[in-house]
């Protein structure tokens, strides 16, 4: 692959303005697939979710999941959307191999939701409206594996194998108006768009909102207008990609690859890009083409869906409260400077810090804990820092420590305990005797030990050289395996050296 | 309303991936043409105040609850399929056929 060149970034704004648009789609966590009762289930063996529907095989007859339909008409209203009184499945005709039935089951001209807007905000405080232009329902496609040829990707491969078991799981897509006036901040812009979007779906809880997983996945548009003009440039569609940072490189990469492009006298190919994490660029899949001629039409296999505006406001009732309204209440409530609370933030601690406070610890000690020995020892095991340890755990080990019992670094023991399954934090430190010695008899044995058999050190502390009190101290707590507080420690040794001869 | 041209029978032909005989885009050319006069006879009846029809049978809101049924096993779903690989459907390279 030839290596596009690139304009710098500042010099390309210079010279044209970017214009943006967004096409995300959510995947559902409903139990069943969209149209059939197959487990939507991620990470199953290969084939094991279909069935006749899914596969389009003769026979196979769709029904809606109604769940699916109650938790589209969620994600719209939490968008701002107008429920559409009447709306329709349509089928959308293509051949891939990565659907079995030949046409994904979509909505066309007929969208659940419609005419909404997101407001973001950008690190520098700047505000963002997204206009919404349709939030619509459809099925997801199967999972293709490209083999052989030297890199696995689609080109040049000699053979795909495909996995149905992704196919026919319920997608709500969400198609943004054109964004102009991003300018500079147009990267951001993606991303910090699709992780609002991302935080919503999670706080809905219609998707497991896993970017890694697939659950949210973006295709970027992006297109180039020279300065003075008013003629929108030719946009291209940067498909699959599946992480926020990945979100932010890729406008970058394209809004430099288009203004090299178009000031070397090029032009832009309307077409689908694909985003390569390895190497941060993208290259052209197939042109946008006579297969784009959906021939859409009604799906005759289904009944259209009419949701009565009780329903629809029954449903809005259920809303949370709106995620970016949450983070300031919570910034606030905690105190947290704004790095800090952009640590949880970005961490995806926000729930667990919060549930850790809720089950009694301060704000603080339940940041420092989660972003974190949590967040290390969840690095080094590779899950989720929230799926490692309970938020109720954290706090009770919390406590523990503020009540003198354990040291910070006695906890850390107690916290591995707790996440190996040992049970809770104070059956940990039963079960592993690891509470700090509070009794003072054990301490001032341990002590007077240690000046005994460093009489130097004492003559020291007599003289009034009290930093040498470091080295008695570091004795016993080594005597103690550490299982004393070590300010106590200091205090008794001063006391004992006094006292001593 | 406009003619029906063999290029556009072709056209779709490529689309559904019907492989179709010159002779047979010729006669289908002729046929499709008499089908969209009929339309076209229906559309000067079908005045705004009638509504578009996609279904028969005027139900809507027919839902099914989130329930999980049981699915086919791995070798019914692939007892269909022309070439396998391990659980999976094998097909022949994407890009290289268009």
């Amino acid at each position: 692959m030839a290596k596009a060149s690139l304009m710098d970034f500042d010099k390309a704004l210079e010279l044209f303005e970017p214009v943006l648009g967004f096409e995300v789609h959510v995947e559902l966590n409903t139990k069943t697939k969209m149209f059939c009762g197959c487990a939507n289930e991620f990470g199953q063996g290969a084939n094991t979710n279909t069935c006749p529907t899914c596969l389009g095989l003769p026979g196979g007859l769709p029904q809606m999941n109604e769940k699916a339909i109650e938790s589209s008409i969620r994600l719209g209203l939490a968008l701002g959307c107008d429920i559409a009184e009447y709306s329709r499945f349509a089928r959308k005709n293509y051949f891939y191999p990565d659907t079995a039935k030949n046409f994904q089951t979509s909505q066309y001209d007929e969208p659940i939701a419609f005419d909404g807007e997101l407001t973001i905000e950008l690190a520098s405080g700047r505000q963002v409206t997204v206009q919404i232009e349709r939030a619509h329902m459809e099925d997801d496609a199967g999972k293709l594996t490209h083999k052989g040829g030297a890199t696995g990707r689609i080109q040049g491969a000699d053979y795909s194998l495909v996995d149905y078991n992704r196919g026919g799981v319920p997608l709500v897509e969400i198609v943004t108006r054109m964004i102009e006036g991003g300018e500079s901040d147009s990267p951001e812009i993606a991303k910090t768009y699709v992780a609002a979007v991302r935080e919503i779906v999670k706080a809905l809880g219609v998707s497991n909102a896993r970017m890694e997983e697939g659950n949210v996945r973006c295709d970027a548009n992006v297109s180039l207008r020279p300065r003075g003009s008013n003629i929108l440039g030719t946009r291209t569609e940067t498909k699959n990609v599946n992480s926020l940072r990945s979100v932010e490189r890729a406008v970058r990469y394209e809004i430099q690859r288009q203004a090299a492009l178009l000031s070397a006298g090029g032009t832009i190919t309307q077409e689908t890009r694909h985003w390569h994490e390895d190497t941060g660029t993208t290259s052209a899949g197939r042109p946008k083409s006579d297969a784009d001629d959906y021939r859409y039409f009604p799906e005759p296999d289904l009944v259209p869906m009419a949701p009565s505006r009780e329903w629809v406001e029954e449903l809005r009732a259920t809303l949370p409260e709106p995620p970016a309204a949450r983070r300031k209440r919570l910034q606030s409530d905690w105190g947290f400077a704004n790095l800090e609370f952009q640590d949880v933030v970005n961490s995806d601690l926000l729930d667990v810090v919060e549930a850790t406070v809720a089950a009694g610890a301060s704000a603080q000690s339940a940041r420092k804990w989660w972003t974190g020995e949590i967040a290390r020892l969840a690095n080094v095991a590779g899950v989720p820092a929230d799926t490692l340890v309970q938020p109720v755990q954290v706090a009770g080990l919390i406590e523990l420590v503020e009540a003198g019992t354990l040291t910070d670094r006695l906890a850390r023991q107690v916290l591995e305990g707790v996440i190996a399954g040992e049970g809770t934090p104070a059956e940990v430190v039963e079960n592993r005797g690891l509470a700090v010695v509070s009794d003072d008899g054990p301490l001032i044995a341990a002590i007077d030990d240690a000046l005994a058999s460093q009489p130097d050190v004492l003559a020291k502390i007599k003289d009034g050289k009290v930093q040498a009190a470091g080295a008695v101290i570091g004795a016993v707590m080594k005597a103690m395996r550490g299982q004393a507080d070590a300010a106590r420690v200091r205090e008794l040794v001063l006391e004992r050296a006094g006292q001593a001869g | 309303m406009p003619e029906i041209t063999a290029e556009q029978v072709a056209h779709l032909a490529h689309l559904a991936r019907i492989d179709l005989s010159q002779d047979e885009i010729t006669s289908l050319t002729a046929e499709l043409g008499q089908i969209v006069e009929a339309v076209a006879k229906v559309q000067e009846v079908a005045t705004p105040d009638v509504a578009a029809t996609s279904h028969p049978i005027p139900l809507s809101n027919v839902f099914r609850p989130d329930t999980v049924v049981e699915s086919l096993t791995v070798e019914q779903a692939l007892s269909g399929a022309p070439d396998r690989d391990g659980d999976k459907f094998k097909v022949p390279a994407i890009l290289d056929e268009e």
